[in-house]
């Protein structure tokens, strides 16, 4: 029989509108927190220090901390929805019918990293329109934002799903972001081109890999970049590659899912 | 073709601790099997490993023929499992809980067929009540609703009426029943003997991850069909009269109690004939009584007795 081979679309599906449900369950919640803080961004980042620093490479400062914005919470919805996604059937037990269910791990993969990339991509578009209220948008290379945007989504997602399995507590579930994700996302060049650095610390920076993909979108909205796009784009990727590799060598030893 | 077939199946968890010994089992097409056992026997671990929750550490399951880790698809779409804890995600409604279990198996939506089981576990009118505000007893009929939507070949159900009222499991019973005439088999877990000896077709006993019996229920009920009396004698007495040796006889208590034991549904017992015979070897007695074993005294018994040989 050929059934190894053909997809399981179907449970792709239901996981997908499984995760999604919670999503649109807590609809205003889930809309308003990003609207409320990027206003708050806004007002703090953009009007208060933005009236003194007057421009960054020639864009205002309160039009060049848009990407960064919304990077920061591409990076933090993404890890946050997918690695609450799949650890919580494995504390609440739910996880047996997905482990009895016919389905691939790439379909439980697809499911699951899908619904959390999705989730943080409409957070991310939200973010936008909201920028738009207070400054006047530029996207000079539009397919590049929104690639940008989906590999983004996508990476972290995934990455969020390698902690959701890795954790064996609600506070593990917390420490990766807490303690690697939100230092390196705000040293990563979210308020500030790394250039303004002095040299020490802008040689810091570039080991930091959220530096290439908050420079990558701000390339993809204002044309310029602190490192180099293929630079950017090439870090991405291969961040995505090792995330792909931890998730396929965890379904293949059913590390933390089976006993 | 058994619809499972175990073979040599042994799981030793991560903590060194082994579960499972060497298990070999068949599992006929449209039987009910009752695995029966005590705590920590390894019930669980048996269903969940054929189930995909737990890797086996050797050994080889099949489902219909098809190997559960070389072709898992396959084999886990024929099966259902109602596990032995109510996990259920609460804040999702019941039919949408459901239709989750259907899509997961891969099946396209069917509205009808839902609304079938849901009526037949009378969950129609909580169909959009949210899993936190059910009754254990009504979460317990979701996760048979959620097995059941996938329409399984076989139906596995770890400990269905553990915590479940009477009413709650005649209903059970005769769910069973119903499956059974479609066809599916069903594979049930207990510790509850009455529950083996109403549903099943075939009884196993589990014992420290050993199957220490496989048997027809009607083969058990035909030992439990057997009677004894016994006969509290006045003398002692050192070996059994030759004339008396049709019978079957047995002497205990040092010879002051003879142990008849006699098929109550045989067309005649023998008893008076055996009186007879004892007045006419001139043996008298003082008292006697019969007793009966139950399914339950089969049971205690075998786990008792492998007990003290392991
Ligand atoms: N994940 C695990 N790690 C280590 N030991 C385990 C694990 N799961 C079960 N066991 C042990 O394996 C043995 C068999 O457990 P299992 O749950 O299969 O028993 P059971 O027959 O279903 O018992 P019960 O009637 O209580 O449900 C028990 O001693 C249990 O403690
Ligand atoms: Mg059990």
């Amino acid at each position: 029989m050929s059934t190894a081979y053909s997809m399981n679309w179907p449970a792709v599906r239901a996981i997908y509108r499984f995760e999604m449900g919670r999503f649109w369950r807590t609809a205003g919640q889930s809309i308003l927190a990003p609207v409320i803080s990027t206003t708050l961004y806004f007002v703090v980042f953009g009007a208060a220090i933005g009236s003194r620093v007057s421009a960054v490479d020639g864009v205002p400062y309160g039009l060049f901390i848009v990407p960064g914005l919304i990077m920061l919470s591409l990076l933090t919805q993404s890890i946050a929805n997918a690695s609450f996604g799949i650890y919580f059937p494995r504390f609440a037990g739910t996880i047996y019918e997905i482990l009895s269910a016919p389905i691939s791990p790439l379909e439980v993969v697809l499911g699951f990293v899908g619904a959390a990339a999705s989730k943080s991509i409409l957070i991310g578009l939200i973010i936008l329109a909201t920028s738009a209220l207070f400054v006047p948008l530029r996207i000079e290379h539009p397919v590049w934002m929104i690639g940008f945007l989906l590999l983004t989504a996508v990476t972290f997602s995934l990455f969020g799903f390698v902690i959701g399995l890795w954790a064996d507590g609600f506070e593990k579930l917390q420490l990766v972001p807490l303690l690697v994700v939100t230092p390196l996302t705000f040293l990563g060049g979210s308020f500030y081109a790394i250039g303004m650095l002095p040299p020490f610390w802008h040689a810091v920076s570039l080991l930091n890999p959220v530096v290439y993909l908050i420079s990558g979108f701000r390339w993809a909205f204002f044309g310029k970049a602190d490192v180099n796009i293929a630079i950017s784009l090439g870090m991405t990727a291969l961040f995505l590659v090792i995330c792909l590799g931890l998730v396929t060598y965890i379904f293949r030893t059913g590390y933390r899912l089976k006993s | 073709m058994p619809i499972i077939s175990i073979s040599q199946l042994s799981k030793t968890y991560t903590s060194g601790f082994t579960a499972l010994r060497d298990i070999d089992l068949a599992i006929e097409a449209g039987e009910i099997f009752a695995l029966l056992g005590p705590n920590g026997a390894g019930k669980s671990t048996l269903i969940n490993i054929v189930c995909g929750i737990v890797t086996p550490s050797s050994g080889t399951v099949l489902v219909d023929g098809h190997d559960i880790a070389g072709d898992y698809r396959a084999a886990r779409r024929a099966i259902g499992l109602v596990p032995q804890e109510l996990t259920t995600d609460a804040f999702e409604t019941v039919l949408n809980t459901v239709s989750f279990s259907r899509g997961l198996f891969g099946l396209r939506p069917d509205p009808g067929h839902i609304e079938r089981i849901l009526r037949a576990l009378s969950l129609w009118d909580k169909r959009d009540s949210r899993l936190m505000t059910l009754s254990g007893g009504m979460k317990r009929r979701v996760l048979i609703a959620k097995a059941l939507s996938h329409e399984p070949r076989v139906l596995f159900l770890d400990e269905p009426t553990a915590g479940v009222d009477v009413e709650l499991r005649q209903d059970m019973w005769r769910l069973v029943r119903e499956l059974r005439q479609q066809g599916v088999t069903v594979i049930l877990t207990t510790h509850y003997i009455e529950e083996a000896e109403e549903m099943a077709d075939r009884i196993g006993v589990i014992r420290r991850g050993e199957i220490i019996l496989v048997e027809e229920k009607a083969a058990l009920m035909r030992k439990l069909g057997r009677k004894q009396l016994t006969l509290n004698l006045q003398q002692p007495i050192t070996a059994i009269p030759p004339e008396l040796a049709d019978y079957e006889l047995a002497l205990a208590a040092d010879g002051r109690e003879l142990v008849y034991t006699y098929d109550t549904r045989a067309e005649r017992t023998g008893i008076t004939g055996l009186l007879t015979g004892l007045a006419a070897a001139g043996i008298r007695f003082n008292d006697l009584h019969t007793e009966q074993s139950s399914l339950e005294d089969i049971f205690v018994g075998l786990v008792r007795e492998e007990g003290a040989r392991a």
